[in-house]
């Protein structure tokens, strides 16, 4: 084929004869095991950041004062200051106080915080994107107000939150990119590393993205099975 | 309505580009500029004072630009990315106290050596155990990225698999770990620690063993084959060197 010579060598040949390209190989496996802690630190986190964001987003729906405004604080936060801030604030001001902090749970715990706050948000949302005669029948088949939440309201809430949770989800996994700072042996750092000593920053970085898009498509892809599925009732 | 907005909004933004892409060419002045490029987390070497580069090497390239008759820009980058940034022509020279090593050779040139370093330990006041580069064995070991304090750490995790080696982007961070306990010895550039040790870190960190790695010498990289730039400032440090400039910019810092 004539077009694979155009570099005066095969373009497979010329790629393979590029220093940037050794690089990429011989840390190839390297890479992946830091995609393994992105990928590991990411579900941790967005576990938490469910569990906080279900309370924090029916806190601010609450006809309770002091549980509105404690949900309205907690998101104001962590939604209204850079997550690159809350990592060190955490990581060196506040954790060490509360228990010998490591990098890794640390990143957990920031990420979960953070993403809590965005989660509750979207609960918030989606729990109002229910039509309001929902509750009045269920109140009216008399159901108290907890068990028409539970009942009648989240589980519909529950299909209409689930693309934008998808959203958040793809969003975390590239933000505890921001991790790499507390030196968290995720993707990024080891691409840092990595870059720090060859200076192939194309190489090196080209391959770090390639490996963030093939994980956050993987999950966009089963998000859109998923809201396929449950669109069909 | 929307479409005046849409107008408006877009001739700002023409305007704005306009006037930017003016100002660039504007600032040109007859003087030459030389672009350098530094890491201001580096005390006394480099850092950042009510928004002006300070320190040794500020007033060292500095000096080298008024002899030559440059004028002498400064950007703050990762350290890591200076090499990088000298390689697409982001900087004309890069100073930031870095040691000249055999690595960096491959990918740089560097100026004659302007300051002799060499590394040492850091560990906290109360720590007993750490006493040479040897107790250094499995430990946690925390250093900058891209510097030969990291290239040492890692010599050492070659050697006991069970040392932990934590990199961080700015040597402040990596203080605060050894403060915080998270790790047991910062391993840098002795100049560094020791001003470290000196200002904020007295009470909480000392250093520890002799100075080692003591050929580790500080150059000013430039892109590899800018014989041009290297020779001005190889004869910019001569000069300073000469007219005592150099021996001034030492005692003010040291």
């Amino acid at each position: 084929m004539p077009w694979v010579e155009v570099f005066g060598m095969g373009i497979l040949d010329n790629i393979i004869s590029q220093n940037g390209y050794q690089v990429v190989l011989r840390n190839l496996g390297y890479f992946l095991g830091g995609a393994g802690y992105t990928i590991f630190i990411t579900a941790l986190s967005l576990a938490i950041g469910m569990v906080l964001g279900l309370f924090a987003g029916l806190g601010k729906l609450s006809a309770n004062k002091i549980i509105y405004m404690l949900s309205t604080a907690y998101i104001d936060f962590f939604r209204g200051t850079p997550l690159f801030v809350q990592i060190f604030l955490l990581y060196f001001g506040i954790l060490p106080v509360l228990y010998d902090n490591d990098p890794v749970s640390s990143a957990i715990i920031v990420l979960g915080l953070n993403s809590g706050a965005y989660i509750g948000e979207i609960v918030r949302a989606g729990i109002q994107a229910v039509d309001n005669g929902q509750m009045e029948a269920a109140r009216s088949l008399g159901m108290n107000q907890r068990q028409a939440m539970t009942y009648v309201i989240l589980p519909q809430a529950f299909k209409i939150v689930i693309p934008p949770m998808i959203n958040e989800f793809i969003a975390l996994l590239k933000d505890s990119s921001l991790v790499s700072a507390i030196t968290v042996p995720e993707l990024m750092h080891r691409g840092d590393l990595v870059f720090a000593n060859t200076y192939e920053a194309t190489w090196v970085f080209g391959a770090i993205a390639v490996i963030y898009f093939v994980i956050t498509k993987t999950i966009s892809v089963i998000g859109d099975n998923v809201e396929r599925r449950l669109a069909t009732d | 309505m929307k479409k005046f907005g849409l107008l408006l909004l877009t001739t700002l933004l023409t305007v704005a580009l306009v006037f930017s892409v003016a100002g660039c060419t504007g600032q040109k002045q007859e003087q030459k500029v030389l672009k350098v490029g530094t890491n201001a987390t580096f005390p006394p070497f480099e850092m950042q004072e009510n928004n002006e580069f300070t320190g040794f090497d500020m007033d060292l390239i500095r000096a080298i630009g008024e002899e030559q008759g440059y004028k002498v820009e400064i950007n703050h980058m990762d350290f890591k990315a200076l090499i990088p940034a000298l390689g697409n022509k982001k900087i004309d020279a890069a100073i930031a106290g870095m040691s000249i090593t055999e690595e960096r050779l491959k990918s740089v040139d560097f100026t004659k050596a302007y300051f002799n370093a060499g590394l040492i330990i850091a560990v906290a006041n109360n720590n007993e155990t750490i006493k040479t580069t040897e107790d250094l064995k499995g430990k946690k070991l925390a250093a900058q990225n891209g510097t030969i304090g990291a290239a040492y750490c890692d010599e050492v995790k070659k050697l006991d698999a069970k040392t932990e080696v934590r990199i961080f982007d700015d040597i402040g961070a990596a203080f605060m770990e050894l403060e915080k306990g998270g790790v047991d010895a910062v391993v840098n550039d002795h100049p560094v620690t020791a001003y470290y040790l000196k200002t904020t870190g007295t009470s909480k960190a000392k250093m520890v063993g002799d100075i080692f790695s003591a050929d580790d010498q500080y150059g000013i990289a430039i892109k590899k084959g800018n014989t041009e730039t290297l020779n001005m400032l190889n004869e910019g440090l001569d000069k300073i060197k000469a007219n005592g400039k150099y021996d001034e910019i030492y005692k003010k810092w040291f």
